[in-house]
C-alpha cells in the first residue's frame, strides 16, 4: 500500500499541470467568447450556389 | 391593417399593407417591408453572405429606410484615425468598435465576414455577447471609414469606442471569477476523492500512515479553495458588516472560515474531524451561482455603452478659419461647430447659422423632428436631419443634457426602494439562532465532558451549514435565469425576479413600447377624383427628398419610382415640389391648401396626425398617420389583469393618440403629456400607496422612470440607456412573454419556498443529533449533500416547464445552462 505515498502526490501535481492550463487559457482569452466560435467552421465552408469570384480570400 | 402573408425576408416584422417591396435573393423574389431592409439583404447575399439567413436564430435589426447621409468621413483621415487607435505591429493599426443591432452569432459571422472581403483587413474578433469587434487592419490598404460603411451596409452599426477602460474591467472580472471557479471545482473533485476513502477507513479500519496522509493532502488542497475561490464571500460580507447590515455573504463566510479552520485545526494535530470535502463543495456551489449571476449582468451592457452609442467621438471644428475633425472631448465652450446632415451633435449649443430639423427623440422620445433656427438650442446625441448647421459650443462633457440624464438615472437608482430578500432575511435570523444553539451547546458539554465539547459544537456547525439555505434562491434564480433567456428575456438583476412576483401594477410608456415606434399611413381620405394609389405616389416622390420621420410612413407605404424636382423644405410645414407638371404641396393642411387660393381646409383634420396633399387646383388627400399598436398589446394586458396586475399608460404624447391606444389595448387609465420627470412623481405617488410597480418603456425619456421602479423592463430594440436602466430586457421586442415571465416569477418564488421549508426542517431535524454527538463526519457530510442536491433538483424544475411556450431559440445562453 505504500504506493499510494507516491501516487497521491503524483496525482497532485497532475491537477496543478491541469489548473495551470485552464489559467493560462482563461489568461490567453479562451474563455472570453463561447458562442462565435462555433461559427468559424462555417467561415471557411463556401456553398457552391453563393459562390462569387471575390469570396475567395 | 391587414397582417396577413409573409414577414419581412430581413427583420421578420409584418409587412404593412399595401406595400409591395422585393429583395432580389439568389434568383427569387422574398418580400420585405422597405427599401432598408431591401438594400441590406441585397447587400449580404450579393456579398456571398446569404448564409447568415441560414444559420441566424434572431431576426436583424429593421433597416433605416433613408440611406444615411455618410457619416464615417471623418473616419478616413489618416491623422484623427492615429489619434483614435492603437498601433499594432507591421504598422498595422486596432479598434474596438460596439455594433448596434448585433443580435446573434450569426450576426457576428455576418461582421466577421463581410469584413474580411475587404483586402487589408488582418484581423477581426467579434464577441457576440458584449457586441463588440476588434479590428485590426493595415492603414495602407484600407481606411478606417470603409470598414465601418461596410458593418453598416450589412446592418450592424458600428460605434467606434476611442478606449474603454469598462469592456478591459468586464472581461478581467468574468476572468477572475473563471479561474475561481475551476480552482473551486478542481478542489472539490480532489478533496472529495480522499474523503470517500477515510469514511470508508473509518469504519473498516486503515493505516494511520495513509489516513494521515489523506487528511494532510485534503488540507492542501482545500487552502487555495477556501482562500482563493472563497475570496469573494469573505469580500462581500466585510462590505455588508462596514454597512451595518447581514447580507447572504455573511452566513456563507461565517459557515466557510469555521468548518475550514476548525478541520485545519483537526488535520494538524491528527484527530477530531475534517470536513474538508463539505468547505469545497459549499464552495464551489456558491461560486457556480455567482458566475452566472455575473455572465447575465454582463449581458445586459453598462452606461458606459449606452453613451458611447449616443454621442459621437468625432466633431467638425472652425476655429480661425480651418476646419479641422476633432476627437469630441478636445472641444471646448465658444468653439464654432459644423454639424452635416445626419450627424450627431457632440456638445449642446446654439445655433448661429443654418434652419433645419433635428431629431431628438434620443432625448425626449418625441417621433416628430424640431424645426432649428439661428438662437434655438440644441442638444449632444441629438441628429440633424435637415440643413448643415452652425453651433456655437455652449456645453461640453458632464454639462450636457445628455449627460445630466444620466446623473438623474444614478440618483434614482440610488434612490431605489429595494424589497429585503426573503432569504437573506431568513438566513440571518437563522443563523442567528445557530450560533446562539452552538454556544449553548459548546457551554453544556464543557460541564459534562470537556474533550467532547468541540467537536460536538463543530458537528453542529457543519450539519446545520447554511448550504442548502444559501442555495436555496440562487439555484431557483439561476434556473429561471436560464429558463427566462430560452424565452427571450434577459434577467439583469435577479433580486427583480422576487420583486416581479409580487408586482401590483404596470406602467406603460406609450411611443415604442405599447406601440411599434414606427409611423404607418393608417387611412387614406381622398379628397378629389385623384385615386388613392395615385395620391400614395405622388405623396411618396415629395417624401422621398426628406429625411423627416413623417417621409418613412410613406416610403413603407407607397409605391413607385418617381421623384420630385425643385423640392422646397418649408420647415414645421411641410415640403413643395414639382412631379411631372403638377406642382404639389404635402404637410400641414393649412400649407398644403395654399397652393390654390381661397382654400378652406376641410373640417375634421386638425390634430397633428393628419398630413394633407395639395395642389393647385385644391386639396387631393388626406392621410392619417399613427403609430401601430402592437398586435400582442391587447393580449397581453388581458393576461397580465387576470394575473392580478393593472396597466395604466404614462407617456408623454398628446391626449387624442394616447386615448386611442389606450381604448385599443383596453387599459382604462392613462396620462398624457408628461414629462420624464412627472412619469416619475406618478410612480412615487402609486409607490407611496404601496403598489409595487413594473415599468415597461424604451426610450431614454424613459429611463427615469425604469430606475425608480420597484421592476424595470425595457424593450431588447429601446435605447441603450433605457436597457442600463432595466432588471428585465425582453430581447425578443415583443410583449409575449411578459405574463409568462410573471408566471415564472411567481413560481421562483413558490420553489424559494419550499427549498427554504426544506433545508430549515433538515437542519433542525438534524441539530439535536449533532448536539448529542450522534453525527459522524461522513454522515454529516452526506447529509449537507444531499440536502443541497435536493434543493438544487427542485430548482432545476424551473427550468423544466414547458408551458412557457416554445424552447430553442437564444443561443447566447449556454453558460446560464450550466447551473
Amino acid at each position: 500500500m505504500s504506493i499510494v505515498y507516491v501516487l497521491i502526490p503524483l496525482g497532485l501535481v497532475l491537477v496543478g499541470i491541469g489548473l495551470w492550463a485552464f489559467f493560462w487559457a482563461v489568461g490567453s482569452g479562451q474563455f472570453d467568447d463561447l458562442d462565435s466560435p462555433g461559427w468559424t467552421v462555417l467561415k471557411d465552408d463556401e456553398r457552391p450556389k453563393d459562390h462569387s469570384p471575390k469570396d475567395k480570400p | 391593417m391587414t397582417r396577413a402573408g409573409p414577414p419581412c425576408f430581413h427583420c421578420s416584422e409584418p409587412i404593412p399593407a399595401g406595400v409591395v417591396i422585393h429583395a432580389h435573393i439568389g434568383g427569387r423574389e422574398e418580400p420585405v417591408c422597405c427599401h432598408g431592409c431591401r438594400a441590406v439583404a441585397e447587400f449580404i447575399t450579393g456579398a456571398g453572405l446569404s448564409d447568415y439567413y441560414t444559420y441566424r436564430d434572431a431576426a436583424a435589426a429593421r433597416a433605416d429606410e433613408t440611406p444615411r447621409p455618410d457619416r464615417w468621413s471623418a473616419y478616413d483621415r489618416p491623422e484623427l484615425v492615429e489619434r483614435l487607435t492603437r498601433a499594432e505591429p507591421g504598422g498595422a493599426r486596432s479598434i474596438t468598435v460596439l455594433l448596434e443591432g448585433m443580435r446573434c452569432a450569426a450576426c457576428s459571422w455576418l461582421a466577421d465576414k463581410a469584413l474580411h472581403l475587404q483586402s487589408g483587413v488582418l484581423d477581426v474578433s467579434v464577441n457576440p455577447a458584449t457586441a463588440r469587434a476588434r479590428l485590426v487592419w493595415d492603414p495602407a490598404k484600407v481606411r478606417l471609414g470603409d470598414l465601418l460603411r461596410v458593418l453598416e451596409h450589412v446592418g450592424l452599426r458600428p460605434h467606434p469606442l476611442a478606449g474603454q477602460p469598462a469592456e478591459q474591467l468586464a472581461i478581467l472580472e468574468r476572468r477572475t471569477a473563471l479561474k475561481r471557479l475551476a480552482v473551486a471545482g478542481f478542489g472539490m473533485m480532489q478533496v472529495m476523492m480522499f474523503a470517500v476513502p477515510l469514511y470508508i477507513g473509518e469504519s473498516s479500519g486503515m493505516d494511520p500512515g495513509i489516513r494521515e496522509l489523506l487528511r494532510l493532502v485534503s488540507m492542501l488542497v482545500s487552502v487555495p479553495v477556501a482562500l482563493y475561490a472563497g475570496w469573494p464571500f469573505y469580500a462581500g460580507a466585510m462590505q455588508a458588516l462596514r454597512a451595518r447590515s447581514i447580507s447572504m455573504d455573511v452566513p456563507v463566510s461565517i459557515g466557510i472560515v469555521l468548518a475550514f479552520a476548525a478541520s485545519v485545526w483537526n488535520a494538524l494535530r491528527g484527530h477530531g474531524e475534517v470536513y474538508f470535502d463539505s468547505v469545497t463543495m459549499f464552495v464551489f456551489f456558491l461560486a457556480l451561482g455567482r458566475y452566472v449571476e455575473m455572465i447575465a449582468r454582463h449581458r445586459a451592457g453598462s452606461v458606459a455603452d449606452a453613451l458611447a452609442r449616443l454621442a459621437p467621438v468625432t466633431a467638425r471644428r472652425a476655429r480661425d478659419g480651418v476646419i479641422e475633425d476633432v476627437q469630441a472631448m478636445e472641444l471646448a465652450v465658444g468653439d464654432a461647430l459644423l454639424v452635416r446632415t445626419g450627424e450627431v451633435f457632440a456638445a449642446d449649443g446654439t445655433v448661429t447659422e443654418g434652419a433645419g430639423r433635428v431629431d431628438e427623440s434620443m432625448l425626449t422620445g418625441e417621433s416628430t423632428a424640431i424645426a432649428k433656427e439661428p438662437g434655438s438650442r440644441v442638444h449632444a446625441g441629438t441628429q440633424n436631419l435637415g440643413a448643415p448647421l452652425s453651433v456655437r459650443v455652449e456645453a461640453v462633457a458632464d454639462n450636457t443634457v445628455l449627460s445630466g440624464i444620466v446623473a438623474l438615472l444614478e440618483r434614482a437608482q440610488a434612490e431605489r426602494p429595494r424589497l429585503a430578500r426573503a432569504a437573506d432575511r431568513a438566513a440571518a435570523w437563522f443563523l442567528g439562532r445557530i450560533l446562539i444553539g452552538a454556544a449553548v451547546v459548546f457551554a453544556i458539554w464543557w460541564f459534562v465532558d470537556p474533550s467532547r465539547a468541540f467537536s460536538a459544537t463543530l458537528a453542529v456547525l457543519v450539519v446545520t451549514c447554511p448550504c442548502a439555505l444559501s442555495l436555496a434562491t440562487p439555484a431557483a434564480i439561476a434556473a429561471a435565469t436560464s429558463a427566462l433567456a430560452r424565452r427571450g428575456v434577459l434577467v439583469a438583476h435577479s433580486d427583480a425576479l422576487e420583486t416581479l412576483a409580487k408586482a401590483t401594477h404596470v406602467l406603460w410608456d406609450k411611443t415604442g413600447t405599447l406601440t411599434r415606434g414606427l409611423i404607418r399611413v393608417e387611412e387614406v381620405r381622398v379628397l378629389s377624383d385623384t385615386p388613392e394609389s395615385e395620391c400614395l405616389s405622388l405623396a411618396l416622390a415629395l417624401e422621398r427628398m426628406s429625411e423627416h420621420p413623417i417621409a418613412r410612413a410613406f416610403l413603407a407605404s407607397g409605391t413607385g419610382n418617381t421623384a420630385a424636382r425643385d423640392v422646397e423644405v418649408v420647415a414645421g410645414q411641410g415640403l413643395e415640389g414639382t412631379v411631372g407638371e403638377q406642382r404639389l404641396r404635402i404637410g400641414h393642411p393649412a400649407f398644403a391648401a395654399g397652393l390654390a387660393p381661397a382654400l378652406a381646409v376641410p373640417d375634421g383634420l386638425e390634430g397633428e396626425s393628419w398630413v394633407c396633399l395639395g395642389d393647385e387646383r385644391g386639396l387631393l388627400a388626406a392621410f392619417r398617420l399613427t403609430d401601430q399598436l402592437r398586435p400582442e398589446a391587447g393580449e397581453c394586458v388581458a393576461r397580465l389583469r387576470a394575473l392580478g396586475l393593472d396597466s395604466e399608460i404614462v407617456s408623454g404624447d398628446e391626449d387624442a393618440a394616447v386615448a386611442r391606444i389606450a381604448a385599443r389595448s383596453r387599459i382604462q387609465r392613462h396620462e398624457s403629456r408628461l414629462s420624464p420627470e412627472a412619469k416619475l412623481e406618478r410612480l412615487k405617488t402609486l409607490q407611496a400607496g404601496g403598489a409595487v410597480v413594473v415599468a415597461v418603456g424604451d426610450g431614454i425619456n424613459d429611463a427615469p422612470l425604469l430606475r425608480g421602479a420597484d421592476v424595470a423592463i425595457a424593450m431588447g430594440r429601446g435605447s441603450a440607456l433605457a436597457q442600463t436602466s432595466a432588471d428585465l430586457i425582453l430581447v425578443r421586442d415583443s410583449l409575449d412573454a411578459l405574463p409568462e415571465t410573471v408566471k415564472l416569477a411567481r413560481r421562483t418564488q413558490r420553489i424559494v419556498r419550499q427549498n427554504l421549508a426544506w433545508s430549515i426542517i433538515y437542519n433542525i431535524a438534524a441539530l439535536p443529533l449533532a448536539a448529542f454527538g450522534l453525527v459522524p463526519p461522513w454522515l454529516a457530510a452526506i447529509g449537507m449533500s444531499l440536502s443541497s442536491v435536493a434543493v438544487v433538483l427542485n430548482a432545476m424544475r424551473l427550468s423544466r416547464g414547458t408551458e412557457l411556450g416554445t424552447g430553442g431559440g437564444w443561443s447566447l445562453q449556454r453558460p446560464a445552462e450550466a447551473a
